[in-house]
């Protein structure tokens, strides 16, 4: 944990370039951009020092397998087969042979250098526009060694940035509920993982119940219910420290929390004689504020990115809807008015759009809509998923899905999947147990 | 009391086969539900001898049926009896919705059962409530049997 505040020196090494090529991120991913990610070279002495300490065969090979896999899971790029690469990695990062890594249909190149250096890990790298002859971009980093995995998400999110002109979301991390058991007593523990699904870490052990994780977007703070001492409230946790504490202590199940976008405060829910409401508590000075009232339901709450506007869920036209209303819960509208229910509404880090789950018809689906609830697209379909949560960028969706039972209740499982905006690039999201309640963090270096 | 549910299981079983046979277009399950609402007991324990200790509901729904009602009476009558005695009203959801949804659903249930045995001269003080949503079915089947059977709220001794 501690390495995560350990700054990343970073700088640029010289940039000469233009954008030459450009991926475009409009549409599906039916022509991804095929890319060659040359082994970052490394000398003799170097290699040694990082088996040592990292238990590496090449740590140079290993950081561009990292950047291999994140440009092939977003879709959008073509990694080619290494084994067809006819230029030596040191080489390649001095000056490519361009016809070459042409003859194999790339067209873009990333090179790069790795060095032990001062008990650090140095790594170089280049981006190079193929077609064009020219180096689009070249950064350095220096940092401990044991952030190696990181070095590979943070030069993913800068080729992934250059190459797209949107910011990467590869350098996060996911928290979640890890679940195990059978169906009627499962148990649940916090976990968190890197975008990857590496560094699976458990965050509670699993002896009360643990439901909706969410990161503030501005720190490593996590909030989230639990049921300690059967007690349903919304709980605060530093994942650096391990700290945990109640802050929706109020006499009545407190639920279904969120932090809002400055990370200053929390809204969620407080259920009292059948009526749930939204409230927001501000973490500071711990003033509570009613932002609902109406007898009907009212939860799921979610800020617009700019603070101003709250979407929620709420049943008071009959059945669960979406609505928008202003912060401090004035001129309340309903924005979804397709057929079926809607729940679960999560507003877009770039502002213009609601992620949403509907049932229709015994099916769940993932979707999204206009703040003012017009041009509804459904991405995916399935017979149970929920709980969407952006990547930092907007770009992408995590959310979970269960399977349906047989007829002697067995088969179940909860699985977290990852779909594009655009609908395409649907993806198993592997943890190490079934899960659920995925929550995407913000970038954690810039 | 378990010949007791031995016994009741047995006549469903009969019972439902009797529907068979009488409404051969109908399907099985219908004999185990009215609407969607849970009628069996395969699944209810008894607080005391002929006190069952949950009520169902209908999908999305918190409004006691006449079933519903009339075993909230009972429990009210015993509770009336046994005065020391607290109790912890737990409300639950089906899987098919959504997890924070079904949490306010869950709590909306129990809370209706509370309404209703508190007119019944239970006092407050007695009851607590505590909404687990869908994350404690009692049948792990998906399927609207099933289904029926988890939208639930189950009254438990908590002394």
């Amino acid at each position: 944990m501690r390495n995560l505040i350990i700054l990343f020196i970073i700088y640029t090494i010289s940039t000469n370039a233009l954008a030459l090529i450009e991926v475009d991120i409009t549409r599906g991913n039916l022509n991804p951009l095929p890319i060659a990610v040359s082994p970052l070279s490394i000398d003799e002495d170097s290699k040694k020092k990082f088996k040592s300490i990292l238990e590496k065969e090449n740590i140079g090979s290993e950081i561009s397998l990292i950047v291999e896999k994140n440009l092939k899971t977003s879709g959008l790029f073509n990694p080619l087969n290494k084994d067809a690469f006819l230029q030596a990695p040191d080489i390649a990062n001095l000056k490519p042979r361009f016809e070459d890594w042409n003859l194999i249909k790339a067209q873009a190149l990333i090179t790069g250098k790795v060095k032990f250096q001062n008990e650090k890990l140095r790594v170089e790298f280049r981006l190079w526009d193929v077609l064009a002859g020219k180096e689009m971009m070249a950064l350095a980093f220096t940092t401990v060694p044991s952030n190696w995995r990181r070095v590979g998400h943070i030069i993913t999110d800068k080729v992934y940035e250059r190459l797209t002109g949107e910011k990467g979301y590869f350098d996060t991390r996911i928290i979640y509920v890890a679940e195990e058991g059978p169906k009627t007593r499962r148990i649940k523990k916090l976990a968190i993982m890197d975008q990857d699904g590496s560094n699976n870490k458990f965050l509670t052990l699993g002896n009360e119940l643990v439901l909706t994780p969410r990161f503030n977007p501005t720190s490593q703070m996590v909030t989230y219910l639990s049921y300690f001492r059967n007690l349903p409230r919304v709980y605060l946790l530093d994942i650096e420290t391990g700290m945990q504490e109640v802050v929706g202590d109020f006499p009545g199940m407190t639920f279904a929390p969120r932090f809002s976008p400055d990370g200053k405060k929390i809204i969620m829910s407080f259920a009292k004689d059948g009526n749930s409401e939204i409230y927001t508590m501000d973490l500071e000075n711990r003033i509570v504020e009613k932002i609902t009232n109406h007898p009907s339901i009212d939860t799921s709450p979610s800020y617009s990115p700019d603070g101003k506007y709250i979407c929620f869920n709420s049943d008071r036209s009959g059945y669960q809807q979406i609505y928008i209303m202003k912060s401090d819960g004035t001129k309340v509208k309903r924005i979804s008015f397709g057929k079926g229910l809607y729940g679960t509404p999560v507003w877009s880090p770039r502002g213009d759009l609601i992620a949403f789950t509907k049932l229709h018809k015994g099916k769940f689906y993932i979707g999204v809509m206009r703040i003012d609830g017009s041009g509804e697209r459904l991405l995916t379909e399935n017979f149970y998923q929920e709980a969407p949560s952006w990547s930092p960028n907007g770009r992408v969706l995590i959310f979970y899905r269960e399977t349906k039972t047989n007829d002697k209740g067995e088969g179940f499982s909860a699985k977290l999947w990852s779909i594009d905006l655009t609908g395409y690039n649907e993806r198993l999201v592997t943890t190490p147990t079934d899960a659920s309640d995925p929550s995407w963090s913000s970038l954690l270096s810039n | 009391m378990k010949l007791n549910k031995i016994l009741k299981n047995a006549f469903l079983i009969t019972f439902a086969c009797l529907a068979l046979s009488a409404c051969a277009t109908q399907k099985k399950t219908t004999g185990q539900m009215q609407g969607d609402v849970y009628t069996g007991t395969d699944t209810v324990e008894y607080l005391a001898s002929g006190v069952p200790d949950r009520v169902f509901f209908a999908t999305n729904e918190s409004v006691l049926t006449t079933a519903s009602r009339e075993t909230l009476r009972k429990q009210a009558a015993w509770l009336r009896k046994n005065s020391e005695i607290t109790i912890v009203l737990e409300g639950h959801a089906d899987e098919r919705g959504t997890r924070e949804y079904n949490l306010a659903l869950g709590e909306r249930r129990a809370n209706a059962a509370k309404d209703y045995l508190m007119t019944y001269g239970i006092s407050s003080d007695r009851i607590s409530v505590l909404s687990y949503g869908k994350e404690r079915p009692v049948d792990s089947g998906s399927n609207p049997l099933a289904w029926s059977k988890n939208r639930r709220s189950v009254t438990v001794k908590a002394n």
